[in-house]
Order: structure tokens, then C-alpha cells, then sequence
């Protein structure tokens, strides 16, 4: 009960919400057990409708708007389609792997918000490790993506499924590096304890970190333009080519679930989570993932599709080295005002994130974006 | 504090279940004739753009991928030794930065060789 007794601590400091509301062991875990179901759920629906519109809207075209008021039952529409298809399941495929699969890969997905504060202690459970388990919980997914490309039996399936694999294992290291640089200034693993640590927003004092972790998270949930392990020019739809019906809904799930949960580690690590004025505080917490989630479709619609040697040396060329550095750099501020970070920090760090970025891409653009020189 | 892992391992029940169910709702209506089941030959086949598939699917590895997975194998490793570092950064002072130094020195010292030797060159 270590854990309850700091968090009545810091209520005292800040707002009065309850830790454990509804009280008990049972009522709290029965309670953010269909709080967090219902809560991606609906995410789902609701990021689904923004990426189908706000994409539309980019591309100037009107994307889904007959389904409902301004296509809002779309998301349903979708739902209820994909639940009534056939299941249809190769002959050649490895059967028990092939239905496995989804199941794997979903699971993980919704067990990162287990560890997310909505409010202040309202999470399911308030681990000390929060954010480690995050980053350990978040890669077992690509298990269920890899077995979904082998067990389909299907050359392309197997290709997006290896490429996932190669690309989750490059962009693991900058974006464990980006926390770092986050857990440094807080001294705490604990994500409640993250946020509460932030009276400026770790977006000011880590904008390098922030820009890392983006990126390398974009590529961890196979966002665009680092898709390549869907890329529909080249390998049909990659891992799930084969899957049809509710098991091709799951994987559709899995990577929306994936999206907001990103989209929520980078609300809680750097724009200071449910803290905001005026409105309540799991609606702030709504927002910011909302804002988030935009900003990763934006970058979709105007970015092109990388290649796959692009991509590799993006992660350990470009993104890697910067994190080390940011890291240092981190270590250095936070050992030099250990009492907390001035905000003249803000101003050094944009300072060194703008020249280390101009400097690094013009070294990166010699070495030939990862292309063997002829 | 374990209490909190407790609720982790009921949640990933709980997770597992609902997942489960999701995939066992379409069996369920299939049985119940909503969802259609008609297989044939042609549609249980394996997509590759209206050809027939050559050779078997399961072959071995690009050698490219082992060079990767042994690289990050080593940085993973210095990071999982990060975190603790970080988080008691404030108590351990300069010492530990330094000490921290030397171990990253050690392991990225290998990586730019692997750099040098370009193992980071998707052939």
C-alpha cells in the first residue's frame, strides 16, 4: 500500500480525487477493467472517424459522411460489416497459428493502458516500474504480428511480418533512450509520479526527446511513413493479407489501440497528462491524446512511404546517436540544478535539439541515407 | 506494491478473455447461419496477385536481420542498465554519471565498428 499512501500525498499537494474510488480491491479493478475496455473502444471509433475525415479533408476530399450526422456512425457501420464476412483461412496456412494470432497481438495492446493515470491516481494499478513495464509489455505485439505472416503461409504476409520485426527492434533503442531523458528530470519511473513531476511540460525540457520518441514511436506501431511492413504497393497489406472478418477487425484494433496507446504515453511523458485548467481532468487527458493522435495524421498525409534501407538507417544513424546525446545533455542539467530544472533550460535545450538536428541531417544526407555509395 | 501486480495479472485474464471472445463471436454465428461459410478451393488458396504460388513459403532468414538482432541485443542490454541509473541519478551524483559513461563508451565503441564495417547497410 506503498503506493496509495503516496499518492494521498500528493493529493494533498494537488486536487482532491480519490485514488481508489470505487474503493476495495475488487470494485477498483471490476471498475478500470470496463473503464479501460470501454475507454479504447470507443477511442477506436471515435480516432477512426478523425483519420477517415481529417485525411479526407487533407486530401481534399470528403472521406465518410453518409453514415449518420457527418458520417459519425461509420465507425459502426465498419463494425458490423466486418463481423458478418466470411472467415477465410488458406489451406496451406498454419491453422492454430494463423486464429492465435490476433488474440496475441490484441492482449498486450490493451494491457499498456493499464498503467496510464486518467486523473490523478486514477489508473488500474499504480506500479513503480510504470513506465518499463510500458516499454516492455509494448513489444510483445509484434509476437502476434510475426506469427500472423508465418502462419499465413503467404509470401508477402512473411515479408511484412520479418520487416516488422526488423523495424520494432531498431526503433526500440531510441525510443527506450527518449524515456531516459524523461526519467532523468523526474527521478521516477512511476507515470502518475511522471506527470506530477511536470510544472513544465517535458515537451520544453526534452523537445529533442520529444521529436525521438514521435518518430521512433510512429515507427514502432507501423504508423505511415514508416508502414512498410503494410505497404500496399508493395506486399498487398503484408502481415494480415490473409486474414478476413472479425480476425482482420482485430488486427485493425490492435493497431488504432497501439496508436492511442503512443498517443498516451506521449500525453503522460511529455505534455504533462491530465493537468490543465479550467476543465476536469480526465478531459484534458482526452484532448492532449486527441491532439496527439491529429499530429500523427498529419505526418501521415505529408510524408511519402520510406524504404526499407531508408528506414534501418533512420533509426540507427540518425535516431540513435541524437538520443545518446540528448541523454548526456540531460544528465549534465539535471546533475548541475538537481532541485529542478530552471526554465532557461527550455531555451538551451530548443537551442541544442535546432543545431544538433541541421547538423546530423546534413551528415546524414553524405552518408547517402543509408544507401551503399556506387 | 504487489497488490498493483495483482491487478496487472487479472487484467491480462480479463484482457485475454475479451479478446478470446471477440474471435470466438463470428464461430458462434456461423453456427446460427448469419455469417456465411462456403470454402472452395480457389478462395482457400494463398494471395499472390492472381498467380499460383511457386516453392514453399517457410525458407530461411536474410543473414541482415541476425546482424541487427545482435546489435540491438548489446544496446538493450545498456539500457536496461540505464533506467535504474536514471531514476537515482540525483543520489549518485558525478561519480555515477561517470562510471555510466564508461559503460556506454564500451558498448557504442562496438557499435561504431559495426558502423564502420557497414553491418548498418541494408544490402
Amino acid at each position: 500500500m506503498m503506493a496509495l499512501e503516496t499518492n494521498i500525498n500528493n493529493l494533498v499537494r494537488l486536487q482532491a480525487v480519490p485514488p481508489d474510488w470505487p474503493g476495495g480491491f475488487w470494485g477498483h479493478w471490476v471498475f478500470f477493467t470496463v473503464v479501460i475496455i470501454g475507454f479504447v473502444l470507443t477511442m477506436v471509433m471515435g480516432v477512426i472517424y478523425i483519420e477517415r475525415r481529417g485525411m479526407g479533408r487533407m486530401q481534399s476530399r470528403l472521406g465518410p459522411n453518409r453514415t449518420g450526422p457527418f458520417g459519425l456512425l461509420q465507425p459502426v457501420a465498419d463494425a458490423i460489416k466486418v463481423l458478418l464476412k466470411e472467415n477465410i483461412v488458406p489451406t496451406a496456412a498454419d491453422k492454430l497459428v494463423h486464429w492465435l494470432a490476433p488474440v496475441v497481438a490484441f492482449a498486450p495492446a490493451l494491457m499498456i493502458f493499464a498503467v496510464i493515470p486518467f486523473q490523478n491516481g486514477a489508473m488500474l494499478a499504480d506500479l513503480n516500474i510504470g513506465i518499463l513495464y510500458v516499454v516492455a509489455i509494448s513489444s510483445v505485439s509484434t509476437v502476434g504480428v510475426f506469427m500472423a505472416g508465418w502462419g499465413s503461409s503467404n509470401k508477402y504476409s512473411l515479408l511484412g511480418a520479418m520487416r516488422n520485426v526488423a523495424a520494432v527492434v531498431s526503433y526500440e533503442i531510441p525510443l527506450v533512450l527518449a524515456i531516459v531523458g524523461v526519467v532523468l528530470i523526474a527521478g521516477s519511473l512511476s507515470l502518475n509520479q511522471i506527470v506530477l513531476a511536470q510544472d513544465i511540460p517535458f515537451i520544453l525540457l526534452q523537445p529533442l526527446g520529444f521529436f525521438l520518441f514521435f518518430a521512433a514511436g510512429c515507427a514502432e506501431i507501423n504508423r505511415s511513413p514508416f508502414d512498410l511492413m503494410e505497404a500496399d504497393s508493395e506486399i498487398v497489406a503484408g502481415f494480415h493479407t490473409e486474414y478476413s472478418g472479425m480476425k482482420f477487425a482485430m488486427f485493425y484494433l490492435v493497431e488504432y489501440a497501439e496508436a492511442i496507446a503512443i498517443s498516451a504515453i506521449i500525453t503522460t511523458l511529455f505534455l504533462s497528462g491530465w493537468r490543465g485548467p479550467l476543465l476536469p481532468p480526465w478531459l484534458w487527458f482526452i484532448i492532449k491524446v486527441l491532439l496527439v493522435f491529429f499530429a500523427m495524421v498529419w505526418t501521415r498525409t505529408t510524408l511519402p512511404r520510406i524504404r526499407i534501407d531508408q528506414l534501418m538507417a533512420f533509426s540507427w544513424k540518425f535516431l540513435l546517436p541524437l538520443a545518446v546525446i540528448n541523454l548526456l545533455v540531460t544528465a549534465l542539467e539535471v546533475l548541475a540544478s538537481p532541485a529542478g530544472l530552471p526554465w532557461v533550460v527550455v531555451i538551451i535545450n530548443l537551442a541544442i535539439m535546432a543545431i544538433l538536428i541541421l547538423l546530423w541531417s546534413k551528415f546524414f544526407f553524405k552518408l547517402g541515407w543509408g544507401r551503399i555509395e556506387v | 506494491m504487489l497488490a498493483n501486480y495483482g491487478y496487472i495479472g487479472l487484467f491480462l485474464i480479463a484482457a485475454l478473455l475479451f479478446t478470446l471472445l471477440m474471435v470466438t463471436i463470428p464461430i458462434a454465428l456461423r453456427f446460427l447461419r448469419i455469417v456465411p461459410d462456403k470454402p472452395n478451393p480457389i478462395k482457400n488458396s494463398i494471395f499472390e496477385c492472381g498467380m499460383e504460388t511457386i516453392g514453399k513459403t517457410w525458407v530461411r532468414f536474410n543473414i541482415h536481420y541476425y546482424y541487427y538482432a545482435l546489435i540491438f541485443l548489446a544496446l538493450d542490454v545498456l539500457v536496461v542498465f540505464l533506467y535504474p541509473w536514471a531514476v537515482n541519478l540525483r543520489e549518485l551524483g558525478g561519480s555515477g554519471f561517470i562510471i555510466i559513461l564508461v559503460l556506454m563508451a564500451i558498448v557504442l565503441v562496438g557499435f561504431s565498428y559495426a558502423w564502420k564495417k557497414r553491418v548498418l547497410e541494408w544490402k
